[in-house]
């Protein structure tokens, strides 16, 4: 075996994933419980990791009392998601959230506010108004690491979890990893694990071919969706894929979110507008696509029709904030707002139920399927969560598992589990010689675009399969010269894990829905007869990935025949 | 043994570079190589100065960002600028 070291911790809450859910956990734990031992895992640098690094122009799902009602927005994600939600677990998002916002606000995140100190809601929604800019939110990762500190979680940076250790009766038990320095093997007894690992990100090749440019921090390349499905959690409408309205190239959001109350908007090359609401979801990508695809195309974000002032303002907080090099692309390519569309495209495929709603399933108490294990944030099958949806149950996540772990002991590791993954982690470094784990990467995210690109095809989804085992054995081959390397060695397994998922759970659901993100060519109709279900997909006691229904929970909140039609009349002009 | 693998190497620009008069890691400074997301950047031996060892830049700027003296610049990848 390898000459690497095993370092062997015992804490009573780890917490994968350092980025926004992850810190809010860890956090509330402590809070909740001085004396726990709570470890906040991250495989970059907490200072500036997740979906998050460098801050956010605002959030996206504000209800604020005055502008919006816990009801009215749960309504609203109800219907953008074509009926398909676990409306308790939205609701208990919309009813704490705002708790949330009063938190950050008090730790020192600013948000705009208006002459009367009021919240300045915006609204991009199509029905209800959510939108609560952050012109200053660049700060943000600043303020949450202050606040860890004085909570006193343990931080540890650099080490990558790869599998969690589960006891005889399958609850959660531990935590395996290595350091993507010195390739150090790490063991971690743990009461409770938390999954707040983001997105999976790096599921599609970004169309540029540039492997690292996802629309995600490609940190986020599906660790803890691979992680949960190992250990047997079951995972939710994972075909309701991921894909986002771009800048073209650059790959980042062009945040019509931010531009919509100030004027600028989606449109086609005649400079006209196409959908009345810029807000993100599977009916607005479908119009997107066509209008893309048609004569209409392509599609820009149009802002040349803005006063100096306000375009001044509009570079002030695109340029400073979530993706600051925005600037400089668009100067590279001698794009002024003033005189210029920007030209827009559509992302790469990923998992994301920040945006979607395809995640890990929990429950409104962040528990999955498996006992002693939590999610949160993107990677959480909570539908449209965004960054406040992130902490809110990363909140949750950690008052719960609190509670759990209060009665509880650590339980023995399986030394069977633990020789088992140092082997296959340390295989690609111990090769003579072998594949490189980039270009594998990049024949696998070559084939996810390939064959799972919606609209989807049965017979190519069936031929990703096929590929997606082949790059099976060529993981099997894979050399690693370094950690480092040995880090991508091993997301590249993750995204095949994922790329599967994403074919089986789309060639299961056997209907359309979710407009772009669910179009099935060869059923290309919404069948509510059917499938007005969830879909799960989780490993099987013989270790098979299976998919089956679950059915919708009966609605808290019950919508009336127009409110459920309201997201299929996004077009401009549609009846 | 006739065939013997050989390993075949990729030639690429650095999008990210640093200022060798102004880093400060000769010092004890590890912020940019502490703050990539990726783990990109790293001090090198010989000179005592950061640079960036792998290509896998996702352009998001906390190492220019935060560097304390102004040091570190990026530049979006040729493939995506």
């Amino acid at each position: 075996m390898s000459s690497h070291n095993t370092l062997e911790q015992a804490y009573d809450i780890v917490i994968i994933g350092g980025g926004t859910a992850g810190p809010m956990a860890a956090i509330t734990a402590k809070e909740k419980n001085r004396n726990l031992r709570v470890l906040l895992i991250d495989k970059a640098n907490v200072k500036r990791s997740g979906a998050i690094s460098m801050g956010m122009d605002g959030l996206n799902n504000a209800i604020i009392p005055g502008h919006a009602t816990p009801e009215q927005y749960t309504k609203e994600i109800t219907v953008a998601n074509d009926g398909v939600v676990n409306q308790a677990a939205v609701l208990a998002y919309a009813e704490r959230s705002f708790e949330t916002i009063e938190q950050l606000d008090r730790w020192g995140v600013k948000f705009e506010k208006d002459e009367t100190g009021d919240y300045a809601v915006k609204k991009v929604h199509h029905m209800g108004a959510y939108v609560l800019p952050m012109p200053e939110g660049h700060d943000i990762k600043k303020v949450l690491y202050r606040q860890l500190k004085r909570a006193r979680v343990d931080i540890t940076n650099r080490v990558i979890a790869t599998r969690l250790l589960t006891d005889a009766s399958g609850a959660v038990n531990g935590v395996m990893g290595f350091d993507c320095r010195t390739a150090d093997f790490h063991v971690i007894k743990a009461k409770a694990v938390i999954l707040c690992c983001g997105a999976a990100g790096r599921l599609g090749l970004p169309a540029s071919g540039y492997l690292m440019g996802t629309y995600e921090n490609p940190t986020n390349a599906g660790d803890g969706y691979a992680m949960a499905y190992h250990a047997g959690a079951e995972l939710a409408n994972l075909e309701c894929f991921q894909i986002n309205p771009l800048i073209k190239d650059y790959n980042g959001p062009a945040c019509a979110y931010v531009t919509g109350p100030l004027g600028g908007y989606t449109a086609n090359n005649k400079g006209e507008r196409f959908i009345e609401c810029d807000y993100w979801s599977g009916q607005m990508m479908w119009e997107f696509h066509q209008e893309l695809e048609g004569g209409n195309g392509p599609v820009f974000l149009k802002l040349d029709h803005l006063a100096e002032e306000t375009i001044q303002n509009i570079e002030e907080i695109l340029h400073s904030n979530e993706r600051p090099s925005r600037g400089q692309f668009h100067a590279g390519r001698g794009t002024d707002y003033r005189q210029h569309m920007v030209e827009m495209h559509i992302s790469e495929i990923g998992f994301c139920s920040g945006h979607s709603a395809s995640g890990v399933w929990v429950n409104e108490r962040a528990e999955t399927s498996v006992k002693g294990l939590y999610s949160a944030g993107d990677m959480a099958a909570v539908p449209h969560n965004y960054m406040l949806g992130a902490f809110t149950y990363g909140w949750f996540a950690g008052v719960n598992a609190a509670d759990y772990v209060a009665e509880r002991d650590h339980s023995e590791l399986d030394e069977a589990q633990i020789a088992a993954e140092r082997a296959r982690v340390y295989a690609p470094l111990q090769r003579e010689s072998g594949l490189p784990p980039a270009q594998v990467e990049y024949k696998l995210r070559r084939f996810v675009n390939d064959y799972l690109q919606p609209p989807k095809v049965t017979r190519k989804m069936e031929i990703g399969l096929q590929r997606f085992a082949d790059i099976e054995n060529d993981i099997n081959q894979m050399k690693a010269s370094n950690a480092h390397e040995l880090m991508r060695a091993m997301e590249v397994s993750v995204i095949r894990d994922c790329a599967e998922m994403a074919a089986r759970a789309s060639l299961f659901r056997k209907e359309s829905r979710w407009g772009l993100y669910h179009h099935r060519v060869d059923y290309p109709l919404r069948n509510d007869a059917e499938w007005f279900c969830h879909c799960h997909l989780k490993r099987d006691e013989n270790g098979v990935m299976t998919s089956f229904k679950k059915a919708v929970e009966p609605y808290l909140i019950a919508l009336d025949d127009n409110e459920q039609q309201a997201y299929n009349r996004l077009r401009v002009g549609a009846a | 043994m006739a065939y013997q693998p050989q390993d075949i190497f990729f030639r690429s620009t650095a999008p990210v570079t640093v200022d060798e008069d102004k880093c400060i890691a000769h010092k004890g400074c590890t912020v940019c190589v502490d703050v990539c997301p990726m783990d990109l950047l790293a001090i090198n031996p010989a000179t005592q100065k950061a640079y960036m060892a792998f290509d896998e830049c996702w352009y998001c700027m906390p190492c220019e960002k935060d560097c304390p003296t102004g040091a570190v610049r990026v530049e979006i990848p040729y493939l995506v600028r």
